[in-house]
């Protein structure tokens, strides 16, 4: 019996919760297809596709910079699982001294914010040429995101025991191939999701494109800020929307593969807290 | 190869980058925030920027706003976030992991763009509120973007982070405290001596760590306050964005120690985060 209050109450508060979380969406739509919303009308009273079609603008900057964003986020979640598995194996896979202070080293930038040291790296950038360049706008994204796969990684080598490679290295495997067959199959979820984790943390990233990019380099959150800096709401809306996208898409792959609730209840996503 | 060189050569490349990236820019803001600028032709390193900037009212305004913005966003989202997890933790599956995930992994900036066209004064909110004939004007809603009280900011940063505390919150709930649950009623507890007694010491250590999280982000972030603050004091962030901005060049000594400030109070932060962890590994 107790249990059906706790069902009701529940499905309640999801239903609260839910509609809380959608709130803000909804103007988003009604606006991207909005032709016009007058105050204080509570639907649009026309409906148009100029947000569309703005998107898809030939020669328009929106195309232009979704490419731009695709590119460093890529890269950048690329050489993040890359830099940050190895880490994660050290970390995860072996006991050894100091090992809580290299931690403490690595997570530094999840916490700290890399706009201190973005600033002060800024003139060195200027010196190497590095400024207002993509490579520039790349390299300052890894600091918020190598961290963040090190971190996954370490808690995917940290649940393995190792036991399978050693087997596999007793019926006469070299290390790379006990690495290849082995290791890297095993590991190749955790994998995915850090270079998720990272894929995102690089798409939402706007203040250190800024610093660093100069206004040169244009991403998808360049010409969102601008737009939200404006008086437009539907172009606004339109971009947010394509701006938003890969979080969906992501999510929904994330929870086809990794089905939360059953084994380890995404435990990956907790760590995500703060994706932009 | 033996263990040390290897665990080193598999570390070396994430040091490398937080070390250069991170470590090397932080050092680089202490030395321009110690006025060691030879690009304009100074080389005297003095503390002047740091008197300047804690003696002056901006950055105490500005301190004051960030603590106060950062303490409620974490605040408003930690208790919601264990309101949350309490009534859903029975409503299983797959609907409440899209419900919570989808606010985390969606940008700040598209947040704050919805939000602000749901509390703005010709907003989804006023809106209803004219059908409802509260008000008729856009004008008689209240100002919640670029106020005094920064709610546009708070409220976006309730939406995106509950929903991280709550997964916290709701994977320690998983944990031990629904078998002690069911001893405790047996026992004859009222349902706030279960939560007090029961739930609660199982989940405070997430809800403390999460939120240490939840704090340390929102005192740094400059997204969110850059677009829906106002101009006048500004959060730290932006304050030292701005006065790096400054086409004087002498400015930036200042804009560095506000952000070598901002470093120090967050590293503080990450740990007691980190001790946090660590003495949760080991009970």
């Amino acid at each position: 019996m107790g249990k059906n209050v706790g069902t009701k109450s529940g499905n309640a508060g999801l239903l609260i919760v839910t509609t809380l979380v959608a709130l803000p969406f909804v103007p988003l739509f009604l606006w991207a297809f909005a032709g016009e919303w007058r105050f204080p009308d509570l639907l649009p009273s026309a409906w148009s596709v100029r947000g569309l079609s703005y998107l898809f603008e030939p020669g328009g900057r929106v195309l232009g910079a979704t490419l731009n964003s695709l590119l460093i986020a890529v890269s950048v979640a690329l050489a993040s699982v890359v830099i940050g598995t190895p880490a994660g194996m050290a970390l995860g896979g072996y006991e050894w001294r100091m090992k809580g202070l290299v931690i403490f080293f690595i997570l530094l930038p999840i916490l700290v914010p890399p706009l201190a040291s973005t600033m002060g790296l800024h003139v060195t950038f200027i010196r190497l040429g590095l400024a207002d360049t993509t490579l520039g706008v790349f390299l300052v994204h890894l600091v918020p995101t190598v961290p963040y796969t090190a971190i996954i990684m370490t808690s995917i080598f940290a649940e393995r025991t190792g036991e399978l490679e050693e087997a596999a290295r007793t019926l006469g495997a070299n290390p790379w191939q006990a690495f290849r067959h082995v290791t890297l199959p095993e590991v190749a979820p955790g994998v995915a999701v850090a270079g998720l984790f990272a894929f995102l943390i690089s798409w939402g990233q706007y203040i250190l494109t800024l610093l660093i990019g100069g206004g040169n380099v244009v991403t998808l959150p360049m010409l969102l800020f601008s737009a939200a800096s404006g008086n437009d709401p539907i172009i606004t809306s339109a971009l947010a929307i394509v701006f938003a996208l890969p979080a969906v898409l992501a999510l929904v792959v994330a929870l086809r593969f990794l089905k939360p609730g059953e084994s380890d209840d995404g435990r990956g996503f907790v760590g995500l807290g703060k994706v932009s | 190869m033996g263990g040390r060189v290897k665990i080193a050569l598999l570390l070396a490349p994430a040091l490398l980058v937080i070390g250069v990236l991170f470590a090397g820019g932080l050092f680089a803001a202490v030395v321009q925030s110690l006025g060691y600028l030879p690009a304009i032709g100074q080389t005297e390193i003095s503390l002047d920027a740091y008197r300047e900037v804690l003696t002056g009212e901006d950055f105490v305004d500005s301190f004051l706003l960030t603590i106060y913005v950062a303490a409620s966003s974490t605040g408003i989202s930690t208790v919601l976030a264990v309101l949350a997890a309490l009534v859903l933790r029975r409503s299983s599956g797959r609907l409440s992991a899209v419900v919570f995930q989808l606010p985390i992994t969606i940008p700040h900036l598209v947040a704050a763009v919805g939000i602000a066209l749901v509390i703005s004064q010709t907003g989804l909110g006023a809106r209803l509120a004219a059908a409802l004939g509260l008000i008729g004007e856009p004008g008689e809603f209240p100002a919640l973007l670029y106020d005094r009280y920064s709610v546009g900011i708070i409220l976006t940063y309730v939406w995106k982070e509950t929903p991280f505390i709550a997964l916290v919150v709701l994977a320690s709930l998983r944990g031990v405290a629904g078998e002690l649950e069911e001893v405790a009623r047996t026992l004859g507890a009222n349902a706030w001596q279960r939560f007090w007694y029961v739930v609660f010491p199982v989940i405070s250590p997430g809800i403390i760590a999460a939120s240490l999280i939840v704090f340390a982000f929102t005192f740094g972030a400059f997204e969110v306050p850059y677009l829906l603050g106002k101009t006048y004091p500004t959060i730290l962030p932006v304050m030292a964005y701005n006065e790096y901005r400054d086409i004087d060049l002498t400015a930036r000594p200042a804009a560095m120690a506000i952000n070598v400030l901002i470093a120090l109070i967050t590293a503080v932060f990450a740990a007691l985060y980190l001790r946090l962890a660590r003495d949760l590994g080991r009970g």
